[in-house]
Formats: structure tokens, C-alpha cells, sequence
């Protein structure tokens, strides 16, 4: 857990006193991603580097675990935080594995111990040890470098990580794919993690929460779903975009709009019976033909159930495509639009049909919870700053 | 012809005097090299004094050698060693300030932002970061100044004969007062093979030096 405490900064510069931070209170709790999302200059980073004493404070005060971190050693502190930067920082004069070791070496770790961590962590984000362990960070790819970042920071085990644009000068492809990866990582290591970010997308995908900054400003600090759906003020509403309804997409599963199709019709019925059942279930549009083993092979429109006869099997349209309870609507969709289709089958690993996603189902799940008044146990958690 | 049978005949005398110009230069050089990476460290922690020293450091490179051997003469007679091995050394010591100090203090400098902020936020010691991180990744630029320093102070050294050091210069020194271009032609090339040569294996020595990965 991380906690500021009317952490504040004030640079004296040639231009007179710029107040980088002004009494920034939050909170990151226990194993959650907080993305730090602003304007450039808004004091995001400021703050972060202050929780490293990078920068150090003016006033207010750091709180890692419940302990005040204002008289510790700032050396001792920083090794119990990793710390991953844009600039990714491996020392080209070191090999991968010297990279990886540096700070359990600082610690006093046992050789055979930080050896064997780095071939662990390595294997981590897919990286063969044997391959990569003796290289030097010249040798590998931008993407490559900043996979070892990131376990660098990783290495001693640290309870809190600050990263400042960790992802910012990866290419968009392997951008998505080192997110992918490192939410992987996190739902396995469960770090408490602050995280810069300018860019709304990468902070809707990543975060627990959002604190949004302005001019040295904490303006709004939420889960994603709630600052997209109820922005605290027309800066927010502007920097979220005006299609921040579309952005809320992605956080939501399939699972979570699934409609369960418990009417289906196999091969061998005819298409009067395809008929009743649909009429029998309320389907409007479509029924679904299963094989013998629930898997979902093809569908019967309701206009060829009603003028034409025989069985399902011979009038069955094939399925354009598919989705699975954990894909994102935002995936969903996409596949909607490109298929020209108003609904998708959704199945299970082994290729069930578990239920269908509809358009109607996407459109009332995110209408609903717009007009919806905010649950309590959000608003608690929730801290808002007046502008 | 005359120049090959000078060169036979006075195999002995050529390599006592190599011997002897390459001792002083290494003395010399080592010494500076010694003195001037830990200045051009320092200096790096204050813009202000590093202006200062690489002033003075610039002035000194500017006194031209025989003036500088005189200026030595009256002061270090004081300790008795007004002329010969001394002055030489502290000559070549002085003017090989400038390529080692400078190069290191910019070698030091030019570590990338991003690699200084990720040993700071690592939680490496200033010491550690001088250490692992600073010191390795300058090498090659601060050899490079050894370099400079070794190749002009070769040619500087030459002319320490004059004040009794010793060296390839004795020769040329002869071979002027006694018309002797023998002499002469046969130091000058001397010296510039031995500038080439230590040029050549320093070189070599910086690319050995140099961390792998860099």
C-alpha cells in the first residue's frame, strides 16, 4: 500500500516558484496498478519520484505499508521499490544477468540465489535464460530490453513499484503485447503499483484506479469504469475523450453481458421445430444449431425457419465467428462490426455454447450504468478534489 | 645508406635512448593519468569549478615547452633538480592535464539521463554508481585522452635533452650542435615511429579495456 500525505513540491525556477505537486493525498492499496494520468507538466511524474525521493518533497509525507518513509534512507528505501523509467536504463556495460542481479547483489544476496532468480524471472516474460542471460542489452530488441526493465525492478521482490512510462517508447504492436504480458505478471506477483501514463487508453487497460492530475492538481481519483462513466469536471470529460463510452468497452467481459442461449436446435430436428422453440424462447432473430457434444456448428434464421421445410441441417447458415466469456466487448464488438452481425455465440474452452452476446446486451449494460446512482462501497473508496 | 650504417653501428645507444624516453613518458603520463581522472571526476559535481580547471588546464597546455622548462630551472634548483629527469616529468605531467581531465569530465558527464536515473532509483550509493556505472562506461573516451597525451608528450619530450633529461631527443640535440644530420634524421624518425607505435598499442589497449556491450 501506498499512501500520500499532503505530499506537495515546489521548484524554485528561473520563472519564478512553480508548484509541481499541491497536496497530493491518495491511496494505492495492497496488489493494485494506480495509473498517474495527465497532461504533460501536470505534476504526475513529480509525484511519482517523490515517492522514491528521486525528487525530493517540500512537504507532506509518504506512507509505504502504514510506514512513514520520510526519515528512512533514501538508499535502503529505493531497494525495496522497483523502478522501471522510459529510458528503460539496463547498463549496457553489464550482461542480462548482471542487470538482473544488481539489486539482490546490493542486498547481500547469495550468489546461487540471484542466479537462479534471474533465470526464473527471465522465464517469466518468455525469455530463454539460456539464451539471454550472457547477452548484453545492445544485443536485444527495444521490447526485449524493456521485458528485463521491468523484471529488473522485479528481482529482490519488492512489495511497491513506481513506473514512469515504462511502455512510452515501445512501438504500438509490441506495446499491447508487453501490456498483455505484464498484467500477467501482476495477477500472479500482486505488487502495489504506481504507474505514469499519458495515455488514456493504456491507462483504462491497466488500472485499478485512475488518479487523473492538472497543474500540480489530484482532480479525480477512481476505478477506470467509474471516471469514464462520471467524469468529475469538463476537464476530465476532455481528457477521457468523447468517446469514452466506447473506452469503457474494454473493461468489461463477456461474462458480464452474457445472455444464456438455452434454446438450441441439432441437425436432426426439422426447421418447424427450430420454429416453436424459437417462439417458445422469444428469440427474435435466430436459433443455434449444436452437434452431439454442445458445440455450436451453425444457426437457423428465423425467415428460413418460416418459409421454408426440412431439416435443420441442410438450411443451417455457418457461424462467422466466436467469442469466449473472457474477451473484452471492446474485442467483441470489433468482431460484430467486421462480421455485419447484431450477435456472436459465445463458447467455452472446449467449445460449448455457453450463451450469445447481443448488440441490445452491450448497449443496456453500459446505458445502465451511466444512469445508475453510484454504489456505496465506491464512493467510499473514492476520493474527490473540488475545482 | 649512411643513415642504415648509423643506425648498425649504434644499435645500443638508439635502445638505451628509447628506453629512457619511453620511461619518462610513462612516468610522466602515469602520473597525470593518475592526478587527472580523479580531477575530472571531481569536477564533474560543480559547472563552476569545472570552468576554472579546464581554464587553467587550457593555459598550461599553452606555454610552450623550452619556456616552460626555463620558467622550472630557478624554482626547482631550490631542491637541487633544477635540470635533468625532474622538470621533464612534472613538464610532461602539466601538459598532459588537459586531454585527461577534459576527456574524462566529459566522458563522465555524457552518461545518458535515463541510465544515472535507473542506478539512482536502483538504489546504488554515489560511490556505486561512480564505480559500476560512471567509470566503466567512460573508459574508451578517457583512454582516448591518455592517447592525446602519450602521442604529444612523445614529441614533447624529445626536446627535454636539452635541459639533460635524456631520451630519443639527446640525438637530435647532437645532431644539430655537431652538424650531424645523421644524427638528426635518425632521432626525428625515432620519435614519430615510438609516437605511432604507443599510439597503435594504446589503441589496442582501450578496445581490451573497453566493457563488452559498450
Amino acid at each position: 500500500m501506498i499512501t500520500l500525505d499532503n505530499l506537495t513540491k515546489i521548484f524554485d525556477t528561473d520563472r519564478g516558484v512553480v508548484t509541481a505537486a499541491d497536496h497530493i493525498n491518495m491511496e494505492v492499496p495492497q496488489g493494485e496498478i494506480c495509473v498517474l494520468l495527465g497532461p504533460s507538466g501536470c505534476g504526475k511524474t513529480t509525484t511519482l519520484k517523490m515517492v522514491n525521493r528521486i525528487i525530493n518533497p517540500t512537504s507532506g509525507r509518504v506512507l509505504i505499508n502504514g510506514q512513514d518513509t520520510t526519515d528512512q534512507d533514501t538508499v535502503s528505501l529505493r531497494r525495496n521499490i522497483g523502478y522501471v523509467i522510459q529510458q528503460i536504463g539496463l547498463f549496457p556495460n553489464m550482461t542480462i544477468e548482471e542487470n538482473i542481479s544488481i539489486v539482490p547483489k546490493l542486498i547481500g544476496w547469495e550468489k546461487s540465489r540471484y542466479l537462479k532468480r534471474a533465470s526464473e524471472l527471465l522465464e517469466m516474460v518468455a525469455l530463454d535464460p539460456a539464451i539471454f542471460l550472457k547477452r548484453y542489452p545492445n544485443e536485444l530488441s527495444g521490447g526485449q530490453q524493456q521485458r528485463v526493465g521491468v523484471i529488473r525492478a522485479l528481482a529482490a521482490d519488492p512489495p511497491v513499484m513506481l513506473m514512469d512510462e515504462p511502455f512510452g517508447a515501445i512501438d504500438p504492436i509490441n506495446r499491447e503485447v508487453i501490456q498483455d504480458e505484464f498484467l500477467k505478471l501482476h495477477r500472479e506477483l500482486k505488487k502495489t503499483i504506481m504507474f505514469v501514463s499519458h495515455d488514456i487508453d493504456e491507462a483504462v487497460k491497466m488500472a485499478d484506479r485512475i488518479a487523473i492530475f492538472k497543474d500540480g492538481k489530484l482532480i479525480q481519483y477512481d476505478t477506470p469504469d467509474d471516471l469514464l462513466s462520471h467524469p468529475a469536471n469538463d476537464f476530465v470529460k476532455g481528457f477521457v475523450g468523447r468517446d469514452r463510452a466506447l473506452k469503457r468497452l474494454q473493461l468489461v467481459t463477456v461474462s458480464e453481458v452474457l445472455e444464456t442461449e438455452s434454446s438450441v436446435v441439432t441437425a436432426e430436428d426439422s426447421l418447424a421445430t427450430a420454429l416453436q422453440r424459437m417462439d417458445d424462447a422469444g428469440y427474435e432473430r435466430a436459433i443455434i444449431v449444436v452437434d452431439g457434444h454442445d458445440r455450436p456448428v451453425g444457426y437457423i434464421s428465423r425467415s428460413v425457419a418460416t418459409t421454408t421445410k426440412g431439416k435443420c441441417g441442410q438450411h443451417s447458415y455457418n457461424l462467422r465467428t466466436v467469442v469466449r466469456p473472457e474477451d473484452d466487448l471492446r474485442t467483441v464488438a470489433s468482431k460484430m462490426f467486421t462480421h455485419d452481425a447484431t450477435w456472436l455465440p459465445c463458447v467455452s474452452e472446449q467449445g460449448k455454447l455457453m450463451g450469445v452476446v447481443t448488440q441490445r446486451g452491450i448497449t443496456h449494460y453500459l446505458g445502465a450504468t451511466y444512469k445508475s446512482s453510484r454504489s456505496d462501497d465506491q464512493s467510499i473508496r473514492r476520493i474527490r478534489v473540488a475545482t | 645508406m649512411e643513415i642504415l650504417d648509423f643506425v648498425m653501428t649504434n644499435l645500443n645507444l638508439l635502445g638505451k635512448l628509447t628506453l629512457e624516453h619511453i620511461g619518462l613518458v610513462v612516468v610522466a603520463v602515469g602520473l597525470a593519468t593518475l592526478t587527472g581522472v580523479p580531477i575530472g571526476i571531481a569536477i564533474t559535481q560543480n559547472e563552476r569549478i569545472a570552468t576554472v580547471v579546464l581554464y587553467v588546464a587550457s593555459v598550461l597546455i599553452t606555454i610552450p615547452s623550452i619556456a616552460l622548462f626555463g620558467i622550472m630551472i630557478p624554482i626547482l634548483s631550490t631542491i637541487g633538480h633544477g635540470i635533468g629527469y625532474l622538470p621533464a616529468v612534472i613538464a610532461v605531467l602539466l601538459y598532459s592535464q588537459l586531454p585527461i581531465i577534459r576527456n574524462t569530465y566529459t566522458a563522465i558527464n555524457n552518461v545518458s539521463p535515463g541510465l544515472r536515473e535507473a542506478a539512482r532509483g536502483i538504489g546504488m550509493t554515489s560511490a556505486q554508481r561512480l564505480r559500476k556505472v560512471e567509470i566503466p562506461l567512460s573508459v574508451p573516451v578517457i583512454m582516448a585522452g591518455v592517447r592525446t597525451a602519450v602521442v604529444m608528450n612523445i614529441g614533447v619530450m624529445a626536446i627535454a635533452a636539452y635541459i639533460g633529461a635524456g631520451g630519443l631527443g639527446v640525438l637530435i640535440s647532437r645532431g644539430i650542435s655537431q652538424s650531424d644530420p645523421r644524427q638528426l634524421v635518425v632521432g626525428a624518425i625515432a620519435v614519430s615511429l615510438l609516437a605511432i607505435v604507443a599510439d597503435r598499442s594504446l589503441l589496442s589497449l582501450q578496445r581490451r579495456l573497453t566493457p563488452r556491450g559498450l
